[in-house]
């Protein structure tokens, strides 16, 4: 999670997070889930907003639940599992499914009215606009008596 | 914004080695995750490839070898820095061995929200198998 002021307990919650996410995800995958099911996010930033990506393959856009507040960021969804008609013998069932929730935290607050979603070949972007009052201002500095 | 089926083209026969090769580019490659299931006609593999196409998904089939592979272009947004990161992202490969007889004229692959799903219907003979077992 991204935070403006270093917290140790908080860095040490996210290690506590990491390494659970590695020992009870899907190994095989190589990309760790959570064991709810969590998708794991990347965070883009620039100067006047934010990209959160994350690889939630086989959701109906209409399952995927994106919610806004201040500086808070939560994405809700299911991942449908596979029902395949009665007598199938099944190999491997590897793939994640069910509900799934993130809330992420961002370092400033955005416009959500602004913020935009788009889920194409099973990523999820959300472009988060920075909010207005929340950007930088540029202060010049004088010299005076 | 939600994605449509698609198909996508399957190589037959052609020749590969069946040991996974190293690569020549520098790049992650991600075994992903699959489920299997077998129905009286056909073997169904759904595989999660989230960011593929069907323009980068490769399937082969080679005797009994079944190669699923794709190629991405690492992820990365003009003027952002990475600030946080929970995943990475590179190419797919993963290989199969199938046991069935597998007819491969009719072999259907599509790809929809990031999921592969290969259909591989079995060939004529390895259905009627059935050996009826009597009593003496």
């Amino acid at each position: 999670m991204l935070w403006t002021t270093w917290d140790p307990w908080r860095e040490i919650q996210r290690l506590q997070d990491e390494i659970n996410r590695v020992f009870s995800g899907v190994a095989p995958t190589g990309r760790a889930y959570y064991a709810q099911g969590a998708p794991g996010v990347n965070i883009w930033a620039s100067e006047n907003d934010a990209i959160v990506t994350t690889e939630i393959p086989g959701v109906d856009p209409k399952d995927i639940e994106i919610s806004v507040t201040g500086d808070t960021l939560t994405i809700k969804g299911t991942r449908k599992a596979e029902e395949p008609e009665k007598n199938v013998l099944w190999h491997r069932r590897e793939r994640v499914h069910g509900n799934f929730v993130r809330t992420i935290h961002l370092p400033f607050s955005t416009d959500s009215n602004k913020v935009q979603a788009n889920y194409n070949a099973g990523v999820l972007k959300v472009i988060l606009p920075r909010a207005e009052v929340d950007k930088p201002r540029k202060i010049s500095v004088r010299t005076g008596d | 914004m939600a994605d449509k089926e698609k198909q996508v083209k399957i190589k037959k026969d052609e020749s590969r080695p069946a040991v996974f090769a190293e690569r020549t580019r520098d790049r992650k490659t991600f075994v992903p995750a699959v489920d299997i299931y077998e129905t009286a006609d056909n073997i169904v593999i759904l595989a999660d490839l989230p960011g593929a196409d069907e323009k980068s998904v490769n399937i082969t089939l080679e005797k009994d070898l079944l190669t699923l592979e794709a190629s991405l272009e690492p992820e990365s947004h003009e003027g952002y820095n990475l600030a946080y990161s929970e995943f990475d992202t590179g190419d797919y490969y993963r290989a199969f061995n199938l046991s069935e007889e597998i007819d491969r004229d009719k072999i259907e692959a599509k790809m929809k929200n990031g999921v592969l799903r290969l259909i591989l219907p079995k060939a004529e003979p390895a259905k009627a198998r059935k050996i009826e077992v009597r009593a003496e």
